[in-house]
């Protein structure tokens, strides 16, 4: 790996040296693995359920081409219309032409990653319509203008006074300094939206294939007045995102809120098959599927397969250190956290991401916590080898490697290289260590360990044949 | 299993653990063909030259009953990669041997030798910090905590957040500096409010990390693989 991009050390010291901010991604995540435990606990056998829902995914995963075929039929025979998109392009330019064709001017969206991903926004605003945002913590980001911070926490980085600041903006007045009536001024402004947009757009947490049904779990019920209130629903889903039938979405559901938000359930889950039907009260007259791909299906028996397997419950984020450390913008991608480091390089390619896979500590604390069992630490690693393929043979790192290897089979090579480090040792530790610059990563911020005088090998072989060693 | 780091920087650890598996009746050999298990290679992306500081390996231990590793990291990375390493070549079976007797030391210890009492005093206030790849990968939780809990005079301070990464992650510490600054500091702070006296480990990879914090930041706390503990403490 060469150095890490600028943009990237930037926003990591942005973050290291907000001591706030710090503490505050710190305390969430105590917070959310406390949540999280208790849900677990109260469900019981908590690796059985992430055994069951591995399997309903990776099966899934690897008959994707089956349960799309049969998830596009039933959303088609509940009188919706489907749309396979094989690049963000082409489902930005579907969405947009759906958008234009009901003379929309105002559109609400529930929450979504994948339109996140494809750049839904910007190609909207550009033809002049209005884009909401109803999921408060999408609504907060979309007003300061930045992405989403982590995949079920967009504003998770915000505290009071930012949001109060940034709806007070919105109001024109200032608003007071309490988080009830914060809300309820959002609630306010949204609720006139849900009411007067043409159209609503939300993500799929979940398709159901056997009977074409959208699954949605949201906690304000912004879901589903954005699905229900406008006359057109468009429900924009990664191709990945489905699961073979109803006794299939139990457990993956389950584990989904449970994972993410550290709940039973979310307040909505709402099911979607087709639009409204002549018998019900609400509910809009049509219903868009668009099944995004985006460098998906390239990923399909592939080592990266199991990848496709994440349910998108973000907590990943938080149980990773490095996250909570640089923060969900760092990454410089919709996707933040290990799952981030993994699928932004995989969806977008090496180029501008190759650092994101060393972005870890390899802790493995994602992949204790992963509800899906996604092998997180395992795809950071396969990426890390393919990253180091595309190294040149000279790099500093694959001469180190090389070099050490080399060592690794010569013993004697290495017993001399140790005693030579050991003798020269105490000269070279007066030296100032700037000397040697790739130790300057270290000691900026540690004491460099001391070579040892006589390496653990010299003493044993002085202890001939391995009588008690006599000590260093 | 001494581990590259243990033979070059901390030659006392591997002496420690030799002197405490003979007190228990272990006859203990170092194969003094071992260098490197491979791990930071492997960690890196370099599959090829960890592969051939593992060939290596798989040679120097090739005769041993069992191998007894100083760090969980190196063990884990054995344990747990070997198998995939070699998958396919004339040497699977070689690897999966040699995880199936690899072992951390404080697993040897309780798991294989069924340790339940030691003749040890150590008199001090003791913090421990796991290491994610032991406690993780090797499934490595109170073994350690057992072992000190067998200590006379030793006091157990358990460390806040234990299970939490110390942001030493091999050549992460090299390759994300800052990164891993601010981690090794949170770290250190959770160990220094236990208010102990020596903090130990089962990975001098991690030890080093923090340590190497705690004497930049001036505090004054002893640093020692658990082996040392027992070896120091021993009685008889």
């Amino acid at each position: 790996m060469t150095a890490t991009p600028a943009g990237f050390d930037a926003l990591v010291a942005l973050t290291t040296g907000d001591e706030d901010l710090q503490r505050w991604l710190h305390d969430y995540q105590l917070d959310a693995k406390r949540w999280r435990d208790a849900a677990m606990a109260e469900l019981g056998a908590p690796e059985a359920w992430r055994d069951a829902v591995a399997a309903v995914r990776r099966h899934t995963v690897a008959h994707l081409d089956e349960y799309l075929v049969q998830f596009v039929d039933k959303v088609q025979e509940a009188g919706g219309e489907v749309f396979l998109a094989a690049t963000a392009t082409e489902a930005r330019e579907h969405i947009a032409a759906i958008v234009r064709a009901r003379g929309a001017r105002r559109v609400v969206k529930a929450k979504s990653m994948v339109t996140a991903e494809i750049g839904l926004n910007p190609a909207l605003e550009e033809m002049g319509v209005e884009v909401v945002e109803t999921d408060l913590g999408e609504y907060i980001v979309q007003l300061s203008g930045e992405p989403p911070y982590h995949i079920t926490g967009p504003a998770l980085h915000k505290r009071l006074p930012e949001i109060r600041a940034l709806f007070s903006e919105v109001a024109g007045e200032e608003l007071p300094d309490d988080v009830e009536a914060l809300a309820a001024f959002a609630r306010r402004v949204l609720r006139d939206r849900f009411l007067t947009a043409d159209v609503g757009i939300s993500g799929v947490n979940l398709g159901v294939a056997a009977t074409g049904t959208v699954v949605l779990v949201t906690n304000e019920g912004n879901g589903r007045m954005s699905t229900t209130l406008p006359r057109t629903h468009i429900a924009v889903m990664g191709i990945e995102r489905l699961v073979p039938d109803w006794p299939n979405l139990a457990p993956v559901l389950t584990m989904l809120t449970r994972a993410g938000t550290g709940e039973r359930a979310t307040t909505y889950v709402s099911a979607i098959t087709g639009p409204r039907r002549s018998a019900d009260v609400d509910g809009p007259d049509e219903l868009h599927v668009v099944i995004v791909d985006n460098g998906r299906s390239a990923l399909l028996g592939t080592k990266y397969q199991n990848a496709l397997t994440c349910i998108r419950c973000g907590c990943c984020a938080d149980t990773c250190p490095v996250y909570r450390t640089i923060g969900g913008h760092a990454y410089q991608s919709v996707y933040s956290g290990p799952i981030g480091a993994v699928i932004t390089p995989l969806l977008d390619g090496l180029d501008g991401h190759a650092h994101l896979p060393f972005a870890s500590t390899l802790c493995g604390a994602c992949d204790a916590a992963c509800p899906a069992r996604v092998p997180l630490t395992e795809l950071l690693l396969e990426l890390r080898s393919d990253v180091a393929a595309r190294e040149s043979a000279t790099s500093s790192w694959g001469l180190g490697f090389r070099g050490f290897a080399a060592l690794s089979e010569r013993p004697r090579l290495w017993g001399g290289a140790l005693a030579a480090a050991g003798a020269a040792w105490p000269a070279v530790a007066r030296l100032p260590l700037q000397w040697l610059r790739l130790l300057a990563p270290w000691t900026g911020s540690r004491e460099l360990p001391a070579v040892a005088p006589r390496s653990f090998r010299r003493i044993w072989a002085g202890g001939r044949g391995g009588r008690r060693g006599r000590g260093c | 299993m001494i581990t590259c780091l243990g033979d070059a920087l901390f030659p006392r650890v591997g002496l420690a653990a030799v002197n405490v598996l003979r007190a228990l009746g272990v006859a203990v050999d170092f194969p003094a063909t071992q260098v490197c298990c491979g791990q930071a290679a492997f960690n890196s992306g370099y599959r090829a030259e960890a592969r051939r500081s593992a060939e290596a390996y798989l040679r120097a231990f090739a005769a041993s009953e069992h191998v007894v590793s100083i760090s969980g990291s190196c063990a884990a990375m054995v344990c747990h990669h070997y198998p995939g390493l070699f998958a396919g070549s004339a040497l699977e079976a070689d690897a999966g041997a040699l995880a199936e007797r690899t072992y951390e030391f404080s697993q040897f210890l309780t798991d294989v030798l069924n340790v339940d009492r030691l003749p040890a005093r150590y008199d001090a206030r003791v913090t421990l910090h796991h290491s994610c790849h032991t406690l993780r990968m090797l499934g490595v939780k109170d073994q350690p905590e057992r072992l000190l809990g067998m200590v006379e005079g030793l006091e157990y301070v358990p460390l806040a957040r234990a299970d939490e990464c110390c942001g030493f992650g091999g050549t992460f510490a090299l390759k994300m500096a800052p990164i891993s600054a601010s981690l090794v500091d949170d770290k250190v702070d959770a160990v220094l409010e236990t208010g102990a006296e020596v903090l130990t480990g089962l990975d001098m990879s991690c030890l080093m990390n923090i340590g190497g914090r705690l004497r930049r930041r001036g505090a004054r706390m002893r640093v020692k693989h658990l082996a040392e503990i027992l070896a120091e403490g021993w009685q008889g």
